[in-house]
């Protein structure tokens, strides 16, 4: 499994937009903290960090403690540290908040005992004792990662398919460089096979290239963690003018090689989620110089994160609200604009009110193609809306298969996919140890 | 504008601020820069005949981010001649008429004695303080705490001291002993005209875990030193209104230990000092901190309407009461300000390990904790622990029985009121 990137990237440009802590300003934070009891932080924590327990170790000196308290909620927890939108989970529910000082930087203090343990080599945990039983975690992605280690902590064999090259998933691909590049989730992932006993096979797409009945003829149990499908895209007039992209797409074009943006004047991201707010603010780092946000609703609808919109705001990203794409504008089919029909307060459209904007890159975040293809061949398994159906433990229908991740919560954050894969694992394991299979 | 003169055994100093005998006060220069950032006083480092001194000297407790809550010393006195120190005293004294310079002094045998009490009174000292107290390294040669710890000793060597001195004389008393009050009566009994303590306290300030060996390391092996600083005040505290208190105890006493503010300082003098010595806090942050010192007392002075620092020297003392002799049917209950209140259930889990197993979760799912006042003892825990000022606060009930303490009861069988707590409840 070669994970090495190429040399010459265009997210080396980035900075971290969270710097680390030093020795002194971490213990300096944890000191801080009041170590609440039954602390609202780790409710918060989709993987239920012990937090007061780990910055307590932090401030006592022992950081390789408050790693291993990192990791046993969350194997994943050095880019967790990175990724997480702290501001609405552990820092956001931080008691400091409630009497207006600073909460206390959870996520900083997380990168930095989970660092530490990185750069001493520890990895604390070891495969269990074989069990015999042989299990397949569909996907790269962090959901599949999470799980592959806990069931190979279990004694279990266990088999990683990944449809592409990289393993980390949109940990990898997807995640705004300013918060991690690549090569860190790459080096996460080497970290957690370095339990040993996991086989990777990448380059093979489930269901085309290994059909469902392959795999429960060969494995006790089955864990779907392969996420979302690719970007969504808007069949438009002029919408095969080139110069338009998934917002997805072009993320991981940045983030495992070079894009050429040396035309770009105006670029346009169109909607109003996560993945948009990542893409302003990267194509703004990325030094394009007129950044737009185009959303059919307005500032206050959004559903990404406020404390991403300001930081684009101050970054000089501007927006275009209730603005739905009507038409892409070309000139013999390089993009050159587009025309937006404007939307009222409840987003409806306003009769006769567009308007147009110079843009020679668009990125569409308008979503991830649903699942369903995916998913036929397989017997028992149901879709609803986009998601998997499963149940609190992340069982699906089919017999031994569970899920977690995208694929099941329809596009949450990197936490949630650890828990999820993590959850899973557990009920996998007491399915396949109570003698439960799926082979057919 | 209050007077801040301060009166201490007659020595006068403009303010009640000195610097304790220690490294700030080891040379001339020095004390002349730290009079000029205000210091009333200075106590010379200690006289006698010159050490050699190890290294290092000193060892900090660094406490949640605090760098030397808590410190001590091996250092010994002063390691420069009687001629240079005597010389510079002079000089001072020249240059600085009106601040007060005391003379400490440990030596041996009495001729020692009244050598170095005629040289301070030629170098224009304004009083001399007896270094019976210093616990390291001092002790083990017969001197410092070695005599502090004997009453007899003491006593006797005051009665030299004072048989050569024209000039007042202070005592300064080690606090390594079980009861300070013999001690203090001792110096009276030798006819000292003050005491002042306390000298630090013998201690290990830590153990070098790779060493091995307690700290300060001095090569590889360390040795006991004295701690003092922020850490010590409250046996400071206790030991000078302990004597402030004695109805046989009448000298005026200087406070030290641990003083860092005007606040502390106003504390001291409250229990009994008339003036106070500082040396941590001025050998952690330097001089300027007494400017402060000077500018905070002024303010409460004037906010309290006191004239004279006189008219607060021991103002607390009458309330410093025997456990037995305090209101036992007195009844406070915490009261959790649910405003204030920001749910990190310190209180309550303080409570249920610590105390008294009182504060439990809000039955509501509300975020504040609530007191079950029935079993609430108003031991304060809940209070400490709160990092919210003002959010918990102890109340006073009114439980009908008349005020009495354990002491009457014992004698006349008063009424006391039934106890409260509750014992083995486990939270939910």
């Amino acid at each position: 499994m070669n994970q090495k990137l190429p040399a010459n990237r265009a997210e080396l440009v980035f900075e971290d937009f969270k710097k680390p802590y030093s020795e002194q300003q971490a213990r300096a934070e944890a000191n801080r903290c009041l170590y609440c009891y039954d602390a609202p932080c780790i409710q918060a924590c989709p993987t239920e960090i012990d937090i007061p327990t780990f910055i307590r170790r932090i401030a006592n000196e022992n950081v390789e403690g408050a790693a291993k308290t990192i990791f046993d909620s969350n194997i994943l927890g050095m880019s967790c540290a990175r990724v997480c939108p702290v501001e609405t989970l552990c820092v956001g529910s931080c008691v400091y908040n409630h009497m207006d000082a600073s909460p206390i930087q959870i996520g900083k203090l997380q990168r930095y005992a989970t660092d530490a343990a990185f750069d001493a080599g520890l990895s604390f945990y070891e495969a269990g004792e074989d069990t015999g039983k042989s299990v397949v975690c569909i996907g790269g992605g962090p959901a599949s990662l999470a799980a592959a280690h806990r069931l190979r902590r279990f004694g279990h064999k266990v088999t990683i398919i990944e449809k592409d090259h990289y393993l980390g998933g949109l940990n990898t691909t997807g995640i705004a460089s300013y918060k991690m590049k690549a090569d860190r989730s790459l080096t996460e992932v080497e970290w957690l096979m370095s339990i040993g006993g996991i086989e990777v096979r990448s380059g093979i797409s489930v269901p085309d290239q290994m059909s469902w009945a392959d795999l429960q003829a060969e494995f006790d149990a089955i864990f779907v963690g392969f996420g979302l499908g690719e970007d969504s895209l808007l069949s438009l007039e002029g919408a095969d003018s080139k110069g338009i992209m998934g917002a997805v797409d072009f993320i991981a074009k940045m983030k495992l090689g070079m894009v050429d943006l040396s035309s770009v004047q105006h670029a346009i991201v169109i909607g109003g989620g996560n993945t948009a707010l990542d893409a302003v603010r990267e194509l703004k780092g990325l030094g394009i110089d007129n950044v737009t946000l185009a959303y059919r609703g307005g500032e206050a609808q959004m559903s990404g994160y406020a404390h991403e919109w300001s930081e684009a705001k101050r970054e000089g990203v501007s927006a275009s609200w209730r603005s739905q794409p009507l038409a892409f504008i070309h000139n013999n089919g390089k993009l050159t604009g587009v025309e937006f029909q404007l939307m009222d307060e409840n987003k409806k459209a306003i009769d006769g009110q567009t308007k147009t904007l110079n843009a020679d890159l668009v990125l569409l975040a308008i979503g991830q193609g649903k699942l369903g293809a995916l998913t036929s061949g397989l017997t028992g398994i149901e879709v609803e809306k986009g998601k998997i159906v499963t149940d609190a433990h992340g069982a699906t229908g089919a017999k031994g298969v569970y899920a977690g991740g995208d694929c099941r919560n329809g596009g949450k954050e990197v936490v949630n996919a650890v828990a999820e894969g993590d959850q899973a694992a557990q009920a996998m394991h007491t399915f396949i140890m109570g003698g439960g299979s799926c082979r057919t | 504008m209050p007077d801040l003169t301060s009166n201490t055994a007659g020595i006068i100093s403009p303010n009640p601020f000195w610097l304790a005998s220690a490294p700030p006060t080891n040379s001339g220069r020095q004390i002349m820069r730290a009079f000029e950032a205000g210091w009333g006083g200075a106590v010379w480092k200690t006289l006698g005949q010159p050490i050699q001194n190890v290294s290092s000297r000193f060892g900090g407790i660094h406490w949640r981010g605090e760098r030397a809550a808590g410190f001590n010393n091996v250092e010994l006195i002063t390691d420069r001649s009687l001629e240079a120190n005597f010389k510079e005293m002079a000089e001072v004294k020249r240059l600085f008429p009106k601040h007060a310079v005391i003379s400490s002094l440990m030596v041996e045998t009495k001729e020692e004695w009244k050598e170095v009490v005629k040289r301070s009174i030629d170098a224009g000292a304004d009083g001399i303080e007896l270094n019976f107290g210093c616990p390291h390294g001092m002790c083990e040669r017969g001197m410092g705490s070695a005599v502090g710890q004997e009453p007899k000793v003491n006593q006797e060597i005051t009665s030299w001291v004072k048989e050569y001195s024209s000039i007042p004389v202070l005592v300064k008393l080690t606090p390594n002993v079980g009861d300070i009050v013999p001690h203090g009566l001792a110096a009276q009994a030798g006819g000292a005209d003050g005491v002042s303590l306390i000298n630090t306290i013998k201690s290990i300030i830590g153990v070098d875990l790779e060493k091995m060996a307690p700290q300060p390391v001095v090569g590889n092996k360390g040795s006991n030193g004295g701690y003092c600083g922020a850490a010590v005040r409250p046996i400071a505290l206790h030991m000078v209104a302990a004597l402030a208190r004695d109805p046989g105890f009448n000298i005026p006493i200087s406070g030290i230990g641990g003083v860092t503010n005007w606040r502390d300082a106003v504390e001291f003098i409250a229990l009994g000092s008339s003036s106070v010595q500082v040396c941590t806090e001025v050998m952690l942050r330097g001089y300027r901190i007494v400017e402060d010192m000077i500018d905070g007392l002024t303010r409460f002075m004037t906010e309290q309407g006191y004239e004279t620092i006189d008219q607060m020297v021991g103002k607390a003392i009458p309330a410093y009461s025997e456990w037995g002799d305090l209101n036992i049917n007195f009844e406070s209950v915490a009261k959790i300000d649910a405003e204030k209140c920001i749910g990190c259930n310190r209180c309550m889990v303080a409570c249920h390990d610590g105390a008294h197993q009182c504060i439990h979760p809000n039955p509501d799912g509300g975020l504040t904790p609530v007191v079950d006042e029935s079993e609430c003892v108003g031991c304060n825990l809940c209070e400490i622990v709160c990092p919210v000022p003002d959010c918990i606060t102890m109340t006073e009930v009114d439980n009908g029985y008349a005020a009495t303490t354990w002491n009457e009861h014992m004698t006349s069988g008063t009424k006391i009121r039934p106890k409260k707590g509750s014992h083995g409840y486990d939270m939910p």
